[in-house]
C-alpha cells in the first residue's frame, strides 16, 4: 500500500492554474500525515520547461507527460496518461482540483483504476492512517463526511476553498519525464476549435467577487449597472436561474443547484429574491450583501450586509462610492 | 440510431433538504422526486435527434429504488421508447459502484450514443458520464451545450475553462449534458397516456460493495445573522465603510 | 372509494404546473397590464393536448377526461384565472356540446380544429337585457330559402372579438318560449353581418378577451343548425353544465393560488419581532382558506369524477361545486388580502389580481344565485 499523494497540476495554455498550486499545498499537507510524498503531475504539450516550479509550493517531485499531441484537454488522451502515472506510482490520494478537467479526469480515473471518488470536497483530515473528507450534497444544502475504503482515493478539491501558501522561490522539485505511446485510439475524440470567452470576461467560478441579478434588473438591459459595477471591482456577472431561463444571461452566468456553486471573498446580490435553489449556490461566499426592494426577500436572511431599496438607484451609488474611496 | 439516456431520479431542486434518522441518508417524507434536470436535457436532445433523424430508438437506463420508474414513464411521455430500471433498494451512495452497475447493463445494450447529465443533483459529483464510457471504452465529452450528429460522427461543444471548444467524436461515443443544450420539452398529455403502454424491463442492479462510506450527514453551518444597513442610496457609504473596515471584502 | 390520483394524472397535473410557470407566470405582469390575450400561449396549450381532454382521439382528443382536465384548470388558475377560459371556450363549450348534438360533418369541421387551436371558439348566450333569464333572449333567426338570417346583439361574451366560430343561441320561434330557442354554428369572420366589439371596462381576467357581437342581417346556411330546431334551450342547459364545470375549477385553482401566497408571506413577513404567521388570527384566515380551498376541490373533483363515469348531465353536484367554489376563490382572496396588508392592495402583488379575478365566478355561466336555484330544485324535487 503506498502512501504518497498524486496530485493533477492543471495548466491551461501552458501555464499552471491557481487550482494546481491548491491542490499541491493541499498534497503536501496530506502527504505529511500519511508519511509519504507530494507527488505533481504536469500534463500538456511544453509543460516540462516549467514544471520545477512546483515544487515551490510543496511538490517533492513532479512527473511529467509531454507530448505535443496533448496540447488539448480531452479526457480520453489525458485521462490514459494520467491514470497510467498513478497506476504506477500507487499512491494513497489521487488529488485534482474540481475544475471542469478535474472533474473529468477524476471520473476517468477512478474507473480505470476501480478506486473511490469524491468530489468538490471543501474540508478533509487525517483519520485512522488515511484521508477523510467532507463535501457538499444537494448544492450545498447538506454535507457528507466520506470515508475510504479502498486505496487509492480519488479527491477532487472545491477551487477557492484551500488558499495556497505563498511560494517559496528557494525549493525546487525533482522532475521525472514520462514518455507515454500514445495511439490514434487515445484520439477518439479532437478539438476542433477553440472559442476563447471575451477578453477580460471572469468566470463566476474564479472571481474573488461576483456581482449577481436577479428578476430585479427587469431586462437583460438591466445589466448595464451591475456590469459597471463589476468593472470596477474585476468582478464577474453573475445571475439567477430566472435570469437565465428567460434568456436575459448567458447559462455559464448562473449560480445556484442547476447553475456553479461559488465561493467567492464577496458575493452581491441585486434584484435576487433568493430561491432556495440559489442560496445553495452561493452561501459559502464569506461576505454577502443583498440589495433588494423587498425588505421580506428570503435573500436578506442569508446576507450579511443589506439594502432594502431600488437597485437601480443603490447600485450606481454603490459604484461611485467605491470610485470615490478606493480611487 | 439507437440512443441510450441514463436518467437519476432525485430530489426536487427547490426541495428543503431533511436528514434522516440514522444521519447518513436524507428523509424522504413529503420529498418530491424528479429527472435530474441535467438527465432531462439528455432525454429532450435524444428525442431531438430521432426527431430529426427520422428513426432510432431511445431507450432509459435508471439506476435507483422502485419508484424511479416514475421517472422514467416521464421520459417515455417526452418521447423515449423503451427502458431498463436497475432496481437498488439500498440507495447506492457510491458512483463508481453505480458506474459498475449501469456499465454492466449497458454491455448487452447496442448503441451509438450514450446520453447522461453533467450530474445528478443529490450528490452532485458529475462523475458517472465519464466513469461509465471509460467502463465501457468508448470515447466521452462532458458537459455539452451542442450536439450534431452525422456520418459516425459527432461534433459537439462544450464549456470549457478556457471558453468554449468543438470537439470531433467518433461514434459510439457517450456525452454528458449541460444546461443550454435544449429546452426540455413538457409531454404532450397523449404521450402520457401512451406512456404507461411502453415496455419496461426491471432487473437488479449488480452493485459491489460500495468502496466509500458515508460517516454522516450534516447541515451547512448557519450564517451569521446579518443586518440591514439603511434604505435606498443614502446608506451606501456605510455599507462601503463596513464592507472595507469591518468585512475586509474590499 | 379511492382517493388516489393515478400516476398519468399526476404527470399531467405536473404538465399544468410547469405550463403556468414557465409559459404564462415571465409574462404575465407585462399582459395584465396590456390586456393582452398572447396567441403563442394559446397554441401551445392546444398543442400539448389541452383542450381535448374530452375528446375522442378520432376528433384529436386524448380522452384523459373531465377530471383530468379539472385538474389542470386548477393548476393554470392558480398562476392565471385569465389562462383557464379557453378550455371552456374550445373544449367544454363548443367542441364538447358538438361532440354530442352535431352531425359527423359538424363533428368533423369544428371538433379537431377547436382541439388544435386552429379555430378559436366562443359560446353566445348573454345578452344586454337577458342574462339569468335564459329564455329572455332577443336575438333571432329568421329562416329562409337556403339558411337562416340572424339579428340581435350578444354580450359579455367571451372571445368575441376573436372567435372564429361560436355557438349562438337565437329564437327560430319565439311564441314557443324556450323551446322555440336553437343553437347555431356560426362561422364568425368573413360575415358582413356580424360586427364584434371589445369590452374593456372590466374588472379583471384582462389577458381573456370579452366583447359583444351585433347580428345584423347575418347569413347563415342551414348546415349551421346544430341539433333540431327547437333544441336550443336544451343544448344551452347541458353546455353550461359541463362549462360550469370548468369554472368551479377555476375558483378552486384561484383559491389555491391565494392561500399558498398567503403562507409564504405569512411565514416571510415580520411584524412585532415574528412571523405574522405566528399570529393566531392570521391562523385563523390562513386556516378559513385552506379549508374552503380543500372542500372546494373536492366537490370539483366529484362532479369530474361522475362525468367520466359517464353521468354528464350532474347539475346537482357540478352547480354545488360551481357555487361553492366560486364563493370559496372570492372568500380566500379577500382573505388574501388581509393577511397581505397593504401589500394586498397593491397591484404589484399577485392578491389584488385573484381578488378582481375571482369576482366573476360569482357571475359567469349562472350567478351564484341561480345556482343555488338549480341546487334547490334538484334537492327539494328528490
Amino acid at each position: 500500500m503506498g502512501n504518497n499523494v498524486l496530485i493533477f497540476a492543471e495548466q491551461m495554455g501552458g501555464k499552471f492554474r491557481s487550482v494546481a498550486y491548491e491542490a499541491i499545498c493541499q498534497g503536501k499537507k496530506m502527504a505529511q500525515g500519511l508519511g509519504g510524498k507530494a507527488i505533481a503531475v504536469a500534463i500538456g504539450g511544453g509543460v516540462e520547461a516549467v514544471a520545477k516550479d512546483l515544487g515551490q509550493y510543496g511538490a517533492d517531485k513532479v512527473i511529467v507527460v509531454d507530448n505535443a499531441k496533448l496540447k488539448d484537454f480531452t479526457v480520453d488522451a489525458y485521462g490514459k496518461a494520467f491514470s497510467e502515472v498513478v497506476s504506477k506510482n500507487d499512491p494513497a490520494v489521487v488529488l485534482l482540483a474540481a475544475t471542469f478537467q478535474g472533474k473529468d479526469l477524476g471520473g476517468y480515473a477512478s474507473a480505470a483504476l476501480g478506486a473511490p471518488l469524491s468530489s468538490d470536497c471543501t474540508e478533509w483530515a487525517s483519520q485512522d492512517g488515511g484521508i477523510q473528507v467532507k463535501r457538499p450534497i444537494y448544492a450545498g444544502k447538506a454535507y457528507v463526511t466520506v470515508k475510504f475504503n479502498s486505496q487509492p482515493a480519488v479527491i477532487s478539491l472545491r477551487p477557492k476553498v484551500f488558499l495556497p501558501d505563498a511560494p517559496d522561490a528557494s525549493k525546487s522539485a525533482e522532475v521525472e519525464k514520462i514518455d507515454l505511446a500514445l495511439s490514434d485510439d487515445d484520439f477518439r475524440s479532437v478539438v476542433k476549435e477553440i472559442i476563447t470567452k471575451t477578453a477580460g470576461k471572469i468566470d463566476v467560478t474564479e472571481a474573488d467577487i461576483i456581482v449577481s441579478g436577479g428578476r430585479g434588473l427587469k431586462g437583460p438591459e438591466g445589466f448595464v449597472v451591475l456590469e459597471e459595477l463589476a468593472g470596477l471591482l474585476g468582478a464577474a456577472v453573475g445571475a439567477s436561474r430566472t435570469v437565465v431561463d428567460e434568456g436575459w444571461r448567458s447559462h455559464s452566468d448562473q449560480i445556484g443547484q442547476t447553475g456553479k456553486v461559488v465561493s467567492p471573498k464577496l458575493y452581491i446580490a441585486c434584484g435576487i429574491s433568493g430561491a432556495i435553489q440559489h442560496l445553495a449556490g452561493m452561501r459559502t461566499s464569506k461576505c454577502i450583501v443583498a440589495i433588494n426592494k423587498d425588505p421580506e426577500a428570503p435573500i436578506f436572511s442569508t446576507a450579511d450586509y443589506g439594502i432594502v431599496g431600488d437597485l437601480f438607484k443603490v447600485v450606481p451609488a454603490l459604484t461611485a462610492e467605491i470610485k470615490k474611496t478606493i480611487g | 440510431m439507437n440512443i441510450v439516456v441514463c436518467v437519476k431520479r432525485v430530489p426536487d431542486t427547490e426541495t428543503k433538504i431533511k436528514i434522516g434518522g440514522e444521519g447518513t441518508k436524507i428523509d424522504p417524507a413529503g420529498v418530491e422526486f424528479i429527472i435530474s434536470p441535467f438527465d432531462e436535457f439528455a432525454v429532450e436532445e435524444a428525442i431531438r435527434i430521432k426527431e430529426k433523424l427520422g428513426k432510432g430508438e431511445i431507450t432509459i437506463l435508471s439506476l435507483g429504488p422502485a419508484d424511479a420508474q416514475t421517472i422514467m414513464r416521464k421520459a417515455y411521455a417526452m418521447g423515449a421508447d423503451k427502458g431498463t430500471h436497475l432496481n437498488d433498494a439500498t440507495e447506492c451512495q457510491d458512483t463508481l459502484a453505480e458506474a459498475q452497475a449501469l456499465a454492466a447493463a449497458l454491455k448487452g445494450m447496442q448503441f451509438d450514443l450514450l446520453l447522461f447529465g453533467k450530474q445528478a443533483v443529490d450528490y452532485d459529483n458529475g462523475a458517472v458520464g465519464v466513469q461509465v464510457a471509460r467502463l465501457l471504452n468508448i470515447p466521452v465529452v462532458s458537459r455539452i451545450i451542442k450536439l450534431d450528429v452525422a456520418d459516425g460522427k459527432a461534433t459537439v461543444e462544450r464549456e470549457s475553462d478556457m471558453g468554449k471548444e468543438v470537439v470531433e467524436v467518433k461514434l459510439p461515443a457517450a456525452f454528458t449534458a449541460e444546461k443550454g443544450l435544449n429546452e426540455p420539452r413538457y409531454p404532450k398529455l397523449m404521450d402520457i397516456m401512451k406512456a404507461k403502454k411502453k415496455p419496461l424491463e426491471e432487473k437488479p442492479a449488480q452493485l459491489e460493495a460500495p468502496k466509500l462510506t458515508i460517516v454522516k450527514m450534516d447541515y451547512p453551518p448557519a450564517r451569521p445573522p446579518g443586518k440591514i444597513v439603511g434604505q435606498g442610496e443614502e446608506s451606501v457609504p456605510a455599507l462601503v465603510n463596513l464592507l472595507k473596515n469591518e468585512a475586509k471584502a474590499l | 372509494m379511492k382517493f388516489d390520483f393515478t400516476e398519468e394524472q399526476k404527470s399531467m397535473m405536473e404538465v399544468g404546473r410547469d405550463f403556468a410557470e414557465k409559459d404564462i407566470l415571465p409574462t404575465q405582469e407585462e399582459d395584465e397590464k396590456a390586456h393582452h390575450f398572447r396567441k403563442e400561449t394559446f397554441k401551445k396549450m392546444a398543442e400539448l393536448g389541452f383542450f381535448g381532454c374530452v375528446i375522442p382521439e378520432k376528433y384529436g382528443g386524448n380522452e384523459t377526461g373531465h377530471l383530468c382536465a379539472a385538474l389542470l384548470t386548477e393548476e393554470i388558475a392558480r398562476v392565471s384565472a385569465s389562462w383557464t377560459l379557453p378550455f371552456n371556450m374550445q373544449m367544454w363549450g363548443p367542441a364538447f356540446t358538438i361532440l354530442n348534438y352535431g352531425n359527423e360533418e359538424q363533428k368533423e369541421k369544428y371538433i379537431p380544429a377547436l382541439v388544435n387551436g386552429d379555430v378559436i371558439g366562443a359560446f353566445a348566450i348573454t345578452e344586454p337585457n337577458s342574462g339569468s333569464d335564459v329564455a329572455g333572449m332577443g336575438t333571432t333567426a329568421t329562416e329562409t330559402d337556403d339558411g337562416y338570417i340572424l339579428n340581435g346583439q350578444k354580450m359579455w361574451i367571451s372571445n368575441a372579438q376573436t372567435a372564429d366560430m361560436s355557438l349562438v343561441y337565437a329564437y327560430t320561434d319565439k311564441a314557443k318560449k324556450h323551446k322555440g330557442i336553437s343553437c347555431f354554428l356560426v362561422d364568425m369572420k368573413n360575415n358582413p353581418g356580424i360586427k364584434t366589439a371589445a369590452i374593456e371596462t372590466k374588472l379583471g381576467l384582462f389577458c381573456a378577451p370579452t366583447g359583444e357581437i351585433a347580428f345584423e342581417d347575418a347569413k347563415i346556411p342551414k348546415s349551421a343548425l346544430l341539433g333540431q330546431k327547437g333544441d336550443g334551450f336544451k343544448i344551452c342547459m347541458w353546455q353550461l353544465n359541463n362549462t360550469r364545470l370548468g369554472c368551479a375549477a377555476r375558483g378552486v385553482g384561484i383559491a389555491r393560488g391565494c392561500h399558498e401566497h398567503a403562507i409564504k408571506y405569512a411565514l416571510e413577513r415580520t411584524q412585532f419581532g415574528q412571523p405574522i404567521a405566528e399570529f393566531e388570527m392570521i391562523q385563523d384566515q390562513l386556516a378559513l382558506m385552506y379549508v374552503e380551498y380543500e372542500a372546494a376541490r373536492l366537490l370539483v373533483l366529484k362532479a369530474a369524477y361522475e362525468k367520466d363515469q359517464g353521468n354528464i348531465g350532474n347539475t346537482l353536484s357540478v352547480s354545488t361545486a360551481k357555487y361553492f367554489a366560486g364563493e370559496a376563490a372570492v372568500n380566500a382572496s379577500g382573505l388574501a388580502m388581509k393577511v397581505f396588508g397593504s401589500y394586498g392592495y397593491s397591484s404589484e402583488y399577485p392578491v389584488e389580481r385573484f381578488f378582481r379575478d375571482a369576482k366573476s365566478l360569482q357571475t359567469v355561466e349562472g350567478t351564484s344565485n341561480i345556482q343555488k336555484v338549480i341546487i334547490a330544485r334538484a334537492i327539494l324535487s328528490k
